[in-house]
């Protein structure tokens, strides 16, 4: 009986009611895109600096209370987000000027307690200067449409919010411009270079702090963007850290140090993890499994492939 | 010329391997261990057994387990709240299930089934190594978070959905719930803490301790000399978690009194791995001082604009709180990132020169 429950129900549902399994799919698939931006974010940094930069979710929560906080002061909508770049970019200078060059050579660990202490440190600032409280972000302003799309498809609907589809939209042509920013620019280029050997970077001239910064203000480009299509679906207050905790099982999932990795897993982790609360956490967990299913999802698949499914090879010398 | 030790002659095997060789600083663990059981007790307030010393107490002890299992076997986790809640509930679920059993076996007890989930967690540490191990670790806290609301048996159906603290005796007197004196708490997590840090102590300085670190140090180096990867690692976990569970059933017990599963969310472990970070990892010293400074600060930052006469709204303190402590964090780090235990050590080497340069 339970094993019927949890081996054959599920199945058949997802069959007899395909628009209800399309809709969740794609619900899934938005928040994985979402998931993606973070953890974008993060390989950015952890290819550059090997950092593992834990603030890339108040990042998030931080550009776009900068915005909303902007706009409501009176600044029009673009130009405010040009402002908020131009303090992302403030942001950045900081972080590499106090943080990072004083931290230069340190272990792993020490780093990442580093970002902690600047997440503990920017949730501090933000809140002293917008206050707790949630904020509805300026969707309209910004020009992103509100409506959303029915189809019928055997006698059922699907909606899809037209803003969801902007979301999409917004990842690619982020990740696009992001791949040409890295293959096609002599910046790209030293950024890989730093990627990929530290030293050897420095060694044929290249500069290793202005570098770090364009990677952290990329970063901060990528938060703010994610900021807004993420503020535009559930509102923008500090709450929204938790999506940073996210990040973290799609970044081992697909791998610490690539980028398609990051995407592929965000979206992996969005779609299976609504699935497994729609037709198991519900029915027979009693729900909510979202807190933790990407998790053990990516312990599950960590343990066949230790570095993720597109992670490089970790070479063990002694 | 304080700390010389010149004079103080070792003349047996046993003398040289002493915990503390150095008369100076048996003289110093005197003068803390008086502090602790002597002079506070009689001085403290209420409000300093409740805000100060249980709170410290208590993380120090988590911060100890945190420390075996991040600082000596180099294995980092995130999970700590989640093994501390373990430990909790099992220990509320043994106290509602025979109510005659003693508070303080039951907490050792408790103990053990955070060990058995800790394990759990740290098979896969086999496997997976550095930062992609946290995984394991997070989906521990998430999960075991998640299980603590949605098992309505493990807080006994009640319908807050959180586990209250009983009123238990041990030998006539109140020891937990709300009409027990903080002074009898403090005791009896002071006694349960410096049992354990003794035991620590000597667990790290003995066979299992050294091969944690050999497996730190370089892990397959470790293999090539005949340690076992996999009982060394286990233990470790079994041995961490167990101290961290302990903290966790004296954190509800003792101090709060009672506790909902989001008092054990991951924001509870990332203060205890500050702790750990903060005050030196490998240091047993370390988790003391790391713990001090996390539990302490929070309350001078809330205490001295107070003293100052001025009025501050306690949401302003709070924001201000987390700038200080991020900040700090950083600073510290900047400063000194193998912690303030490293401070102290070269306080101490300073201390046996001075005056003189050399």
């Amino acid at each position: 009986m339970i094993l019927e429950q949890i081996l054959i129900t599920p199945w058949v549902d997802m069959i007899s009611m395909p628009a209800l399994f399309f809709q969740t799919i794609w619900e899934g698939f938005v928040s994985g895109v979402l998931y993606s931006l973070i953890a974008l974010g993060f390989v950015l940094i952890f290819k550059a600096s090997g950092i593992f930069n834990f603030a890339q979710g108040i990042l998030v929560v931080f550009s776009a209370l900068t915005l909303i906080g902007l706009h409501s002061n009176g600044l029009p909508a673009y130009i405010a987000v040009v402002v908020t770049l131009l303090i992302m970019a403030l942001i950045a200078l900081g972080i590499e000027k106090f943080v990072l060059r004083k931290l230069v050579n340190q272990p792993d660990i020490i780093l990442f307690m580093a970002t902690i202490g600047l997440t503990y440190f920017l949730i501090g600032v933000g809140e002293f200067i917008f206050g707790g409280e949630n904020k509805v972000m300026i969707t309209k302003e910004l020009g992103l449409p509100n409506d959303s799309w029915v189809f019928d498809v055997y006698d059922d609907i699907i909606i899809i919010q037209q803003l969801d589809f902007t979301t999409v939209i917004v990842a690619l042509s982020l990740v696009i411009l992001l791949t040409c920013f890295h293959n096609f620019t002599r910046m790209g280029r030293a950024v890989r270079a730093v990627a990929d050997d530290h030293q050897a970077a420095l060694s044929v001239g290249i500069h290793l702090s202005s570098i770090w910064f364009v990677v952290w203000f990329i970063a901060g480009i990528i938060a703010l963007a994610t900021g807004i299509v993420w503020g535009a679906r559930a509102g923008v207050s500090f709450a929204l850290e938790v999506i940073a905790y996210k990040a973290l099982p799609v970044l081992m999932l697909g791998g610490l140090t690539s980028v398609p990795g990051a995407i592929i897993g965000g979206i992996l982790i969005g779609i299976l993890e609504k699935i497994f609360e729609i037709y198991w956490g519900q029915p027979l967990l009693g729900g909510n499994t979202e807190t933790w299913f990407a998790f053990m999802l990516a312990l599950l698949i960590l343990i066949f492939k230790p570095q993720g499914l597109f992670g490089e090879r970790i070479i063990e010398r002694i | 010329m304080i700390y010389r030790e010149a004079g103080q002659f070792k003349i047996s095997y046993g003398a040289d391997n002493a915990f503390l060789p150095v008369l100076q600083d048996k003289f110093l663990l005197l003068i803390i261990l008086t502090l602790f059981w002597i002079v506070f007790p009689v001085f403290a307030s209420d409000f300093a057994f409740q805000a100060i010393l249980l709170p410290f107490l208590i993380y120090s002890l988590a911060a100890i387990g945190l420390n075996i299992l991040t600082g000596y076997a180099g294995q980092l986790s995130l999970g700590t709240g989640g093994f501390m809640g373990v430990g909790a509930y099992a220990c509320y679920k043994i106290i509602t299930l025979f109510p005659e059993i003693n508070i303080v076996i039951a907490i050792l007890i408790s103990g053990i089934f955070s060990s058995v989930v800790g394990v759990l967690f740290g098979l896969p540490s086999l496997k997976i190594k550095g930062f992609y191990l946290a995984i394991s670790t997070l989906a521990a806290q998430f999960f075991l978070v998640w299980f603590f609301e949605k098992v309505a048996w493990l807080y006994n159906y009640n319908t807050s959905g959180a586990i209250e603290v009983p009123t238990l005796y041990i030998s006539g007197i109140t020891v937990t719930g709300p009409s027990a004196e903080s002074l009898v708490k403090y005791y009896v997590v002071l006694s349960v803490i410096s049992l354990l840090t003794i035991l620590v102590i000597n667990i790290v300085r003995g066979k299992m301790g050294r091969q944690w670190q050999a497996i730190r140090d370089n892990d397959i180096a470790a293999e090539i000399i005949g340690i076992r990867l996999m009982f060394s690692k286990i233990t470790a976990f079994a041995v961490s978690s167990y101290v961290v569970g302990i903290a966790g059933a004296l954190l509800v017990f003792f101090w709060k009194g009672a506790a909902e599963a989001n008092l054990f969310e991951i924001r509870l472990s990332f203060e205890i791995l500050f702790m750990v970070i903060i005050g030196g990892l490998g240091s047993i010293l370390g988790a003391y001082l790391g713990a001090l400074f996390i539990v302490v600060l929070p309350v001078l930052i809330n205490v001295v604009p107070h003293f100052l006469g001025l009025s501050i709204a306690s949401a302003t303190v709070e924001h201000v709180n987390l700038i200080i402590i991020g900040s700090l964090i950083i600073a510290i780090l900047v400063i000194e990132p193998h912690g303030l235990s490293r401070l102290w050590l070269i306080t101490r080497e300073k201390l046996r020169l001075w005056p003189f340069p050399y």
